[in-house]
């Protein structure tokens, strides 16, 4: 079986920078693939790449059996991959309710929102509905990157690409984030996570890619990485 | 768009302005006249300089030629007065107000058209070059201008203002133009109709999702060059109109008006902050009220009115009354 989306050859120069030098990757439907790497090792240049956000300059990237490498970001987006960004990309000034509501595409007002997938939202991140008519710059952290994930899976896509989801958040929100995704898992959504915390990459993750030096340098499922010492020490200079 | 309750004060210059006038002026009737008067003009200025704003904060286009399109609408609305001259000075308001919606519409739809020629011709090359907008913009509204010139002549125009606008609303010593009131009028609407737009649909809120974060808006599937030609016509079309009015406001109209009303937009826009578009509508209220308050009181400073609030603001708030830090 193809995978859902494949990496062949990558390569994304920003300005002068050779960022990704040929980066090999497969995402599998129905799984949760973990993408690791040092600090600038290209993770979120992949993503960024992914999503067309800038152009790769070589190589050639495949989501569901269409090339997607030279094309706009809306229509990548459109194909039906959803990106949560290291920022989370929320709008400060847009109420929780009208973040929700730019995402869902074929909704021009609230009530078009499939309300049983909405009440899905709401019990995932219980959050979303508490604040619903807040500004979303008024939230917490841990908050903004629940509306993130939230307005990510509003409508269904094949594919999410989050970037760091538990960066800064506070311990028992990374655990609550960790179930939110794992319910994810479970429903079937398949998943590129970026992730430097180990911990919650270990709760997700079917499969790992490892990302160095703009190349991916490891690729497997994510207990055979996870149960290597050694592996991760020569990774990411760290263990478990 | 809302404003954060906690960013009220630029609200409140505009009655303590008045308050102030008030007290200067001594005479309730004449402060109620000129203030009128100021409110209208400030709602024109506003029609034209609102489209300004919003191209600048959704597309990040500094726009020097805006000033083409006031001279288009008007001109265009000139055409059609020429030629509905009996509808328009009729007895009967319905024809008057054929006359106008006739001009109006050709004027919105014209200058929409010429935006949607310049956008594509002169703007969309320069996108993300600020020097080479301000030149390539400038050198549109010289060459736009030169060619109004060509179709229209050179010399000075009367624009006819129709019989039901004629006249005083008088109430004691107090009187005020109709035209101005219905100015004023046409302004609000312009101004509700964007606040409904901007607050109560989807298009309003990808434009102000886009000013803060299009490559978000891109990342969830929106095509935002569509939004933001659209954009570019819309505010075209505002400035055609604001045109019409401005023509009518000033009873006579030269090919420089719209570089004459160039500046007077920009100050507007940089006191409100750019790209906002509650702070273009306070902007344009305080240039209003100022001008017709000084215009009386001391008709010397009246000159270079709008100069000095725009230094007091920029003293005060670097950013504009809502620039984007306040935003």
């Amino acid at each position: 079986m193809s995978p859902l989306l494949s990496l062949n050859g990558v390569h994304t120069h920003i300005g002068l920078y050779h960022i990704l030098q040929g980066v090999d990757l497969e995402v599998e439907s129905n799984k949760v693939t973990l993408l690791l790497g040092r600090n600038g090792a290209g993770k979120t240049t992949t993503l960024r790449t992914i999503m067309g956000l800038w152009k790769a300059s070589g190589g050639t990237i495949t989501f569901r059996e269409n090339s997607i490498a030279q094309r706009s970001t809306s229509e990548i987006s459109r194909l039906g991959i959803a990106y949560v960004p290291e920022n989370m990309g929320i709008f400060p000034d847009l109420t929780v309710k009208e973040n929700m509501l730019l995402a869902a595409r074929g909704a021009a007002k609230v009530k078009d929102i499939d309300q049983a997938r909405l009440e899905w939202i709401f019990s995932l991140f219980p959050a979303v509905h508490r604040f619903w008519n807040k500004p979303a710059g008024k939230l917490s952290g841990g908050q903004k990157q629940m509306v993130a994930v939230a307005r990510a899976i509003v409508e269904p896509r094949d594919l999410l690409l989050i970037d760091e989801p538990s960066k800064g958040l506070a311990p028992a929100i990374i655990n609550n984030m960790a179930d939110a995704l794992m319910q994810l898992k479970a429903k079937g959504v398949s998943i590129l996570l970026v992730e430097q915390n180990l911990n919650f990459a270990r709760r997700l993750g079917d499969n790992v890619a490892i990302l160095d030096g703009g190349k991916i340098v490891h690729a497997s499922p994510s207990d055979e990485w996870f149960a290597r010492e050694d592996l991760q020490q020569a990774h990411l200079g760290l263990t478990l | 768009m809302k404003i954060n309750q906690a960013d009220l004060i630029p609200i409140l210059i505009v009655p303590a302005l008045m308050l102030i006038g008030f007290l200067a002026i001594g005479s309730l009737s004449t402060w109620l006249t000129l203030t009128i008067a100021g409110l209208a003009m400030g709602m024109i200025i506003y029609t034209i300089a609102s489209g300004l704003t919003v191209v600048f904060g959704l597309m990040d286009v500094l726009n020097f030629g805006h000033g083409v399109f006031i001279t288009l609408g008007a001109y265009l609305a000139v055409s059609i007065f020429a030629g509905m001259h009996g509808f328009l000075l009729s007895p009967d308001i319905l024809r008057n107000l054929l006359a106008i919606g006739a001009a109006i519409a050709l004027a919105v739809v014209g200058t929409a058209i010429a935006g949607a020629i310049f956008e594509r011709l002169l703007v969309k090359p320069v996108y993300g070059d600020h020097l080479m907008q301000i030149l390539v913009t400038m050198g549109g509204l010289i060459v736009g201008e030169e060619l109004i010139k060509v179709v229209w002549g050179v010399e000075q125009v009367n624009v006819p203002i129709p019989a039901f606008l004629k006249g005083v609303f008088a109430y004691g010593d107090f009187a005020v133009e109709k035209f101005r009131v219905y100015a004023f009028a046409v302004g609000l609407i312009a101004f509700l109709g964007q606040m409904y737009v901007f607050s109560q649909t989807k298009t309003g809120l990808l434009i102000r999702a886009s000013v803060h974060d299009r490559e978000m808006v891109e990342a969830l599937g929106y095509g935002v060059r569509r939004l933001f030609v659209g954009t570019f016509i819309a505010g075209c079309a505002l400035a055609g109109l604001g045109g019409v009015m401005w023509g009518m406001y000033q009873q006579t109209l030269v090919p420089q008006i719209g570089s004459q009303m160039t500046v007077l937009i920009f100050i507007v826009v940089i006191i409100g902050g750019l790209g906002s578009t509650w702070g273009a509508l306070l902007g344009s209220i305080l240039v209003g009220i100022v001008a017709n308050y000084a215009g009386f009181l001391a008709p010397t400073f009246a000159l270079f009115s709008n100069i000095a609030i725009m230094t007091a603001v920029l003293l005060w708030r670097p950013q504009g009354l809502y620039g984007a830090a306040a935003r």
